[in-house]
This record gives C-alpha cells, sequence and structure tokens, in this order.
C-alpha cells in the first residue's frame, strides 16, 4: 500500500496527492468506530477493513480521483494481470454461464476455500434466458456482436475481468482474477460466455 | 391476536412456499407482484402483532436479577412510562448512556443497566434464526415499541450536535470501500434505480431511498418465517459486503441507522411491517 502513494508521489504534484488524502475530523472518527466495531468471523476477518491503494484513494475522493492519479494507479493495476501462459483467452461458454450464475463466496457464512462465483448476474444482464438480473453494471446481452469476436476483446475482456480497476480505478466491480477469486480457467469461461459467436449472449 | 391474523401466518407460509418456487423458475416479476398483493391484503392483520403482543407482556414484566419492569424504569426519551412516539425520534442522544443511540440499543441498555441482564447475553444471539421457533426477548420488545409509533412521521433531532456528528459519521461509513470485492454500502445503496439480481436497492441518499431502507422494519420476513429487526438488516448487509460482522449494539451501526433514519425524517412511519 504504502508503494502505491510512492509510486503515484514521482508523478503526481504533490499538493494534489496531500489534498485528496487529507482525513477529516469526521472521516477520522469514522476509521475509529470502523476500527473498533468489528469482530472476524468465519473466513471474513478484521484484516479486511484495511483500505489497499485503490480504496484508500476512492474512498478519500468520492470514488473520482484526479485524472493523474487515476492514471497511474490504473497502470498498476493493468500491471497485476497474469495472462495465461499458453495464450489462449477463450474457454467454455457453458462453464462461464454457471459461474456468471453463482453469487456464492467471500460472506462468513461461506465455507472457505469452496469455489467463489462470478456474482456477475447480480450486476449484469448477459444470457437472453436469464430475467433474474441485477442492474448495478450495464447489460452485457449481444457483447460480442456489438462489440466484435477479435483478440483485442478477448483481452480486454479478459482483463476486465481480472481487474476492473486497471481500466476504471474506482469501478464498481470486483477485481476477480486480482484478488483470487476466481481462477485463470474460469477467466476463460467468463471470455468465452461473452465473446463466444455460439454463447446464448450472441444469439 | 386476531383469528385474522392466525389465519394470516397460515396463509403466509403457504404463500412462502409457492413464492420460493417460483423464484427459482423464470417468473420472478410475476413472484414480485404477487408478493405485493399479498401485503397489501395483509396489512391489517401482520404476523408482526403477535411478536409485539410478547413485546408488550415484556415491557411490562418485572424481570432480570433487579426484578423490576422495563415500562416503571426505561426512558426512551420522551419519559418513563412514554412510549408513542418514541421509535420514530429515535435514534437521539441520551445523557444518561452518554450516546446516541437507536431503538434496539436503548431498549438494550435499559435491561442491562436497569434490569441487570449481562450484556454479553443477550448479544450471543440477538436475532432470530431460521430454526428458532421463538425471537429473542430483545426482537419482541423493539417490535412492540415500534408499534407505538405507527402512524407517526420520522423526527431524528439533527440540530442537536451529538446526533448532528453520528449521522456524519454514518455518511463516511456508508461510502468506505474496503474488503475483497471493494464494496461499501453505497456500491449497492448509493444510485437510484439499481437493483441485486430482482431486488430494488433503495439510494438510502434520498429521502424516497431512505424510506424505502427504514419502513416496515422490524420486519416479518416471510422467507424463513422469522421477525428481524433493523439491526438485523445491517448485520446482513455487511455481510454481503463481505465485511466482517459488525459488534450487536454498537456505534457502527447507531450511525447506519442515524444516517438513513434522519434522511427519511418527515416519513410517516406504517409500523412493523412485512418482508420478503
Ligand atoms: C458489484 C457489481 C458488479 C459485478 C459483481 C460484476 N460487474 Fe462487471 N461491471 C460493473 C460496473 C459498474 C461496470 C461499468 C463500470 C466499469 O466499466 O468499471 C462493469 C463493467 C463490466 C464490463 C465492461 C463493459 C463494457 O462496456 O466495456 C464487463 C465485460 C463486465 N463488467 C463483466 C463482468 C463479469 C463477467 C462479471 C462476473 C465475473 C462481472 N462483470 C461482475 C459492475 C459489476
Ligand atoms: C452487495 C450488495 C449490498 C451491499 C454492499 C449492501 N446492501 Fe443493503 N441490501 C442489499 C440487498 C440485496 C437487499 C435486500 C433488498 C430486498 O430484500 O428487497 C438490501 C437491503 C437493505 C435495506 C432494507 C431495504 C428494505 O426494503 O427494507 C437496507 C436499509 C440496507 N440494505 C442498507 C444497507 C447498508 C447500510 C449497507 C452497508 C452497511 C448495505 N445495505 C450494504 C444489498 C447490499
Amino acid at each position: 500500500m504504502k508503494k502505491f502513494y510512492l509510486f503515484a508521489l514521482a508523478f503526481v504534484p504533490s499538493l494534489v496527492l496531500a489534498e485528496a488524502l487529507a482525513d477529516g475530523v469526521i472521516r477520522a472518527k469514522a476509521l475509529q468506530i470502523i476500527k473498533r466495531d468489528f469482530m472476524p468471523r468465519g473466513q471474513a476477518g478484521i484484516d479486511r477493513l484495511a483500505e489497499d491503494g485503490v480504496q484508500a484513494i476512492c474512498n478519500r475522493t468520492g470514488n473520482k480521483p484526479p485524472q493523474e492519479i487515476a492514471k497511474v494507479l490504473e497502470a498498476d493495476q493493468m500491471a497485476t494481470i497474469k495472462w495465461p501462459a499458453d495464450g489462449k483467452l477463450m474457454g467454455d461458454w457453458k462453464r462461464g454461464e454457471q459461474i456468471a450464475q453463482s453469487g456464492r463466496g467471500f460472506t462468513w457464512s461461506d465455507q472457505p476455500g469452496l469455489p467463489v462465483g462470478g456474482n456477475c448476474y447480480n450486476c449484469h444482464q448477459i444470457g437472453p434466458q436469464e430475467l433474474a438480473y441485477g442492474t448495478v453494471g450495464p447489460s452485457l446481452l449481444h457483447f460480442g456482436k456489438l462489440r466484435g469476436y477479435g483478440p483485442d476483446m478477448q483481452k480486454y475482456v479478459f482483463a476486465k475481468i481480472y481487474n476492473a480497476k486497471a481500466f476504471n480505478l474506482c469501478s464498481e466491480m470486483p477485481r476477480f482474477g486480482r484478488i483470487g477469486a476466481l481462477t485463470e480457467q474460469q477467466i476463460k469461461d467468463l471470455v468465452a460466455l461473452l465473446l463466444d459467436p455460439e454463447s446464448p449472449v450472441n444469439k | 391476536m386476531t383469528m385474522k391474523a392466525v389465519l394470516a401466518s397460515t396463509a403466509l407460509s403457504l404463500f412462502v412456499g409457492v413464492a420460493a418456487h417460483a423464484q427459482e423458475t423464470i417468473d420472478h416479476a410475476k413472484a414480485h407482484e404477487e408478493f405485493e398483493k399479498f401485503r397489501a391484503e395483509m396489512e391489517d392483520s401482520n404476523p408482526a402483532e403477535l411478536f409485539a403482543l410478547k413485546g408488550q407482556e415484556l415491557w411490562h414484566a418485572k424481570r432480570g436479577p433487579k426484578n423490576v419492569s422495563l415500562h416503571e424504569t426505561c426512558d426512551l426519551g420522551l419519559g418513563i412510562g412514554k412510549l408513542e412516539g418514541a421509535y420514530v425520534h429515535m435514534p437521539r442522544y441520551f445523557k444518561d448512556a452518554d450516546a446516541v443511540m437507536d431503538a434496539e440499543r436503548r431498549i438494550v441498555w435499559c435491561m442491562v443497566e436497569k434490569q441487570g441482564f449481562k450484556f454479553e447475553d443477550i448479544a450471543k444471539k440477538p436475532f432470530m434464526g431460521a430454526n428458532d421457533t421463538q425471537a429473542p426477548d430483545i426482537t419482541n420488545l423493539v417490535t412492540y415499541i415500534a408499534e407505538k409509533s405507527r402512524n407517526m412521521k420520522f423526527a431524528v433531532d439533527l440540530k442537536d450536535p451529538k446526533v448532528r456528528e453520528i449521522y456524519e459519521i454514518g455518511k463516511e461509513i456508508v461510502n468506505y470501500r474496503a474488503g475483497p470485492f471493494d464494496f461499501a454500502c453505497n456500491t449497492c445503496h448509493g444510485t437510484d434505480g439499481r437493483r441485486i439480481r430482482m431486488q430494488n436497492l433503495p439510494n438510502l441518499a434520498k429521502p424516497e431511498g431512505a424510506a424505502k431502507g427504514v419502513l416496515g422494519w422490524p420486519g416479518y420476513r416471510m422467507t424463513g418465517g422469522v421477525m428481524l429487526t433493523h439491526q438485523w438488516r445491517m448485520n446482513d448487509c455487511f455481510r454481503q459486503q463481505r465485511f466482517p460482522e459488525p459488534k450487536y449494539a454498537s456505534d457502527l451501526i447507531t450511525a447506519l441507522l442515524t444516517y438513513m433514519t434522519a434522511n427519511a425524517n418527515g416519513v410517516v412511519y406504517k409500523g412493523p411491517g412485512i418482508k420478503r
């Protein structure tokens, strides 16, 4: 986390940064309460309350970081992406659909060690057959049909799922690959769900 | 408890089965509509009545190591024994405790300070679980107290500097992103018209959204047939947020409830409700 700041400092006028990171009285009190009034349960330990570099910036700027900071930190997030060694980005859309459906994972009532779901339908419209979709994120129906099926698009979708913050620092979308929620293979399967011409998403 | 209410709770469990099944198939919108219709019909024979009645008994009974009743010792802000309107004026600052407290927390405070119960014992299992046949005493008590403010307007006193401060702290907390998914309350509740799957997410920053966030609590939840409090809702939202568990009856929860309830100031409280 310290590293992020130092890195950012090299590029950003320090005044802008200082202002972005200053904690008001109320915020300081809120942090104190957050520190004091939680208890660990199941897999959800107290360590989850600590902000990493991205969260710290987003929290202190109302999710609207100054462009200079955002650019630097987005590049940082981009660098976290581990690209498949075999160079293939497309998996099996049928498995992708199952991963997109599952909302499991990371809560204190989830059994640790079990596979985490993508939670995708919680926030996105995806396949045409699923009507119970959320609207926190944009609709992804017809994604490939609308945006193209080429290698660049595959790369973009893989990277977006791996680490959504690489493109939009304070995105509301979780960083599924970065935090180890989804495996490389699972992300490939999701890429196929959005970009395989045979996937119902593109029918 | 009227006969109608008894019938209602039977009908309710039947409906839950149907609704749960419907939700697994395609027709979610329909299930939602059915539920709203059902809720409207149940308005005046709400199963929450059962819990409020138990709460009334508990409120008046001499209990605890000190063998006193809450009725003769517990001041909910308007004076001992004065219950009408107390719920819609909380959270408020209580001098004797030197803290801003929401209704549930205040009743817990009275149970501990006046009746001599141990906080740890109450906090061990503060909420009704899916397999429980009875609600915890504290849930029954809150439901009773809430019932006493039916048809009154929420009126959290933001002119009180202590209330104002905890309100501002609440506003910070709903924006605090952390945890593996980088979620804050506002990831789900900070914008109008959002849904997680089919569930509408109220925008807690706006009066209409805040009203949705506070109306109908405490509420009888049809899924599982349990009576649940506003503190429970906060607890379960933190779970969904992938955060650790908030401490029961803590400043953390009071801050959130102050923020939400004050944003709903002026809205008429309809009493304990029915939730999906
Ligand atoms: C908590 C909400 C949330 C979840 C869960 C979520 N997303 Fe997103 N997603 C968003 C938001 C908000 C955006 C738009 C803002 C942005 O681009 O960061 C977005 C953007 C995207 C985009 C880019 C769309 C475009 O037009 O370029 C893709 C692709 C995507 N999500 C795929 C997924 C997949 C696949 C999953 C499941 C593994 C998923 N999302 C889970 C909220 C979410
Ligand atoms: C990951 C998503 C998510 C997060 C984060 C979240 N909630 Fe919720 N919240 C929900 C869902 C889903 C519901 C259930 C809506 C329903 O049943 O209709 C809900 C319901 C509520 C309700 C009750 C609304 C009603 O109609 O009675 C309140 C109040 C609330 N949340 C407040 C909060 C607060 C405060 C936080 C932060 C501590 C928070 N939520 C965090 C998803 C979330």
